[in-house]
């Protein structure tokens, strides 16, 4: 197991947003999670990033290690996982080039850092036509483009999606998870997080089904996709 | 005319005070959402440690019967004092700060101002009430061009003032910390997960902030020598409004802010009476802010959207 999580435990003030939850992810493979709004997606990844608290008796190991001990940079610079959050969260006052070197802030592997940027930029060229433009006047579609590929140049060892599908036309969609795939391809774990649990299904090999802040279900995609609750609840019946 | 040149060469040389101390403020705003209120103290503590460094390398040099150009002990005394001031600023975003960063903000503006009062009377409890003089550092040489006198102080101040703004302005868009500062000021909450360490940023900020004061407090000190454990209270509070008038978080609004404080004050004192003159100056300045909120370049957005 690259990434092993369980009895994940997270509460913001009074209201507990996770009980217990548990799941895990083999290196290379592409995971999702699927769940209704306030089920508890976000706040899973935001948790394996740490930039919420897991509370006592929250197990995470990452590799062997135990990604509690770990700051939330460090989690990045050290461990290896990147986070796409929602709503793509860029830094609209840099200009795309700047958004794709700050992530690199902690690596020193020069010659690597610039076969990343060409690698972010053979599967985004529209990254490389827009490079010196405010990331704040790109199109929905190249945002996201933007935030994946910004996250690529942290140097990841796995990639965490929350809802990267959010606000795009289909078209667009699916080009996107082509580039996701082939990211995978190249030796990325994925971790994807989506409402829309159809093409999260078609394009991960396994899936958990997150109700309320608990793992419901889980299983192969292609189960999942064809399970009864699932699809009454999550593919339109 | 002369006159008004004049007043325009003291109100350039007001304008870089507060405006680099009113840089401090912005730039800690600009990424923590945070008013430092310690920072008028900081730009005191950093004039008294100026005042030591200066005082310091006279003796070393008399002591090694060396006449140590002025503009040499000008550039060590500066560089000196913003290095040891910067270490002071350090600290206070560690001991004051850090641990109230999820705490309500009002919370960490009381601390800062308790621990501006610990400075003062700091001070006052190690130094005693004795008042001190900034040394001289460089003589005077008074220029008259044209019937416009002026000071090679004034035009030192100015000029150091400009350079150090020029400085700032490199730093934060030419090298990487400057990018996560950037990117910090519109985002802080993404940016840890573009493996940047808000523990190194915070108190980068706060050490150039402090940095910035101290040159300021030795440039006040070359032009006003008194020093006073409690001079740092009107002119901190002076930039803060400057820096507001500047647009929170701006940095450009900020330095613009403190010379336009710099003009307005001037201007009011040569038209009424000079205990008039904070009354009407910042009547104007309150004026102008009913019209601007946001100050010259502030933004009522902000993407601090949780994650
Ligand atoms: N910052 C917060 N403060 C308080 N409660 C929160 C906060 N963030 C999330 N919650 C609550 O935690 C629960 C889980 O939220 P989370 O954002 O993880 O859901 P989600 O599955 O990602 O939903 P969506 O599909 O709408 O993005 C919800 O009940 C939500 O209201
Ligand atoms: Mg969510």
């Amino acid at each position: 197991m690259q990434l092993t999580v369980e009895n994940l435990h997270v509460s913001y003030g009074q209201i507990k947003a996770l009980h217990g939850l548990g799941f895990s992810i083999v290196q290379g493979e592409i995971v999702c999670i699927i769940g209704a709004n306030g089920a508890g997606k976000s706040t899973t990844l935001r948790a394996i990033s740490r930039l919420v608290d897991a509370e006592k008796g929250s197990h995470m190991v990452f590799e062997g290690k135990d990604l509690l001990k770990f700051q939330p940079d460090k989690v990045v610079s050290e461990l290896g996982i990147s986070h796409v959050p929602e709503g793509r969260r860029l830094f609209g006052n840099l200009t795309v080039m700047e958004n794709l070197q700050l992530a690199t802030f902690a690596r020193r592997d020069r010659a690597l850092i610039k076969e990343n940027l060409e690698t972010v930029f053979e599967i985004f060229p529209r990254l490389l036509e827009r490079e010196s433009q405010l990331s704040a006047t790109l199109s929905g579609g190249e945002q996201q483009m933007l935030a994946v590929g910004r996250a690529y140049m942290t140097g990841r060892k796995m990639m965490l999606l929350d809802e990267p599908s959010m606000g795009l036309a289909p078209l667009m969609m699916l080009s996107m998870f082509d580039a996701l795939k082939e990211i995978n391809r190249a030796g990325t774990t994925i971790l994807l997080v989506e409402q829309n649990a159809r093409l999260a299904l078609k394009f991960a090999q396994r899936g958990y089904v997150i109700e309320n802040g608990r793992i419901v279900l889980e299983g192969e995609s292609r189960a999942l996709l064809e399970n009864p609750d699932v699809k009454k609840a999550y593919l339109g019946g | 005319m002369a006159f008004f040149l004049q007043n325009v060469i003291n109100a350039l040389q007001w304008g870089s005070f507060y405006a680099l101390i009113a840089l401090g403020y912005s730039m800690v705003y600009s990424i923590l959402m945070l008013f430092n209120f310690t920072h008028g103290d900081i730009f005191m503590t950093g004039t008294y440690i100026g005042f030591g460094v200066a005082t310091a390398l006279v003796a070393l040099a008399t002591a090694l019967s060396w006449s140590m150009p002025g503009w040499l002990l000008l550039v060590l005394t500066i560089i000196i004092a913003m290095f040891l001031t910067s270490i002071l600023g350090v600290v206070v975003e560690r001991v004051g700060y850090r641990p109230l960063r999820e705490a309500p903000r009002a919370s960490a503006a009381i601390t800062g101002l308790m621990i501006g009062i610990m400075l003062e009377y700091g001070n006052l409890a190690i130094l005693g009430t004795q008042r001190y003089n900034f040394p001289s550092i460089i003589e005077t040489v008074t220029y008259d061009v044209g019937g416009v006198f002026f000071t090679n102080k004034k035009i030192l101040i100015v000029g150091v003032a400009l350079l150090l703004m020029i400085a700032l302005h490199q730093f934060i868009h030419k090298t990487r910390w400057g990018m996560a500062m950037r990117a910090m000021s519109y985002d802080f909450q993404v940016v840890p997960l573009m493996g940047v360490s808000l523990n190194v940023i915070a108190p980068m900020t706060f050490a150039i902030g402090s940095a910035l004061a101290a040159a300021g407090g030795i440039l006040y000190g070359m032009a006003y020598p008194v020093l006073d454990p409690f001079m740092g209270i009107l002119l901190g509070w002076k930039s803060f409004v400057a820096a507001i008038l500047g647009g929170r978080g701006s940095i450009l609004g900020a330095a613009l802010a403190g010379f336009l404080l710099g003009f307005i004050e001037i201007f009011t004192a040569m038209v009424f009476p000079s205990t008039f003159r904070d009354l009407i100056a910042y009547s104007i300045i309150l004026l102008i802010l009913t019209f601007r909120p946001y100050g010259f370049f502030g933004q009522a957005h902000s993407a601090q959207l949780r994650l």
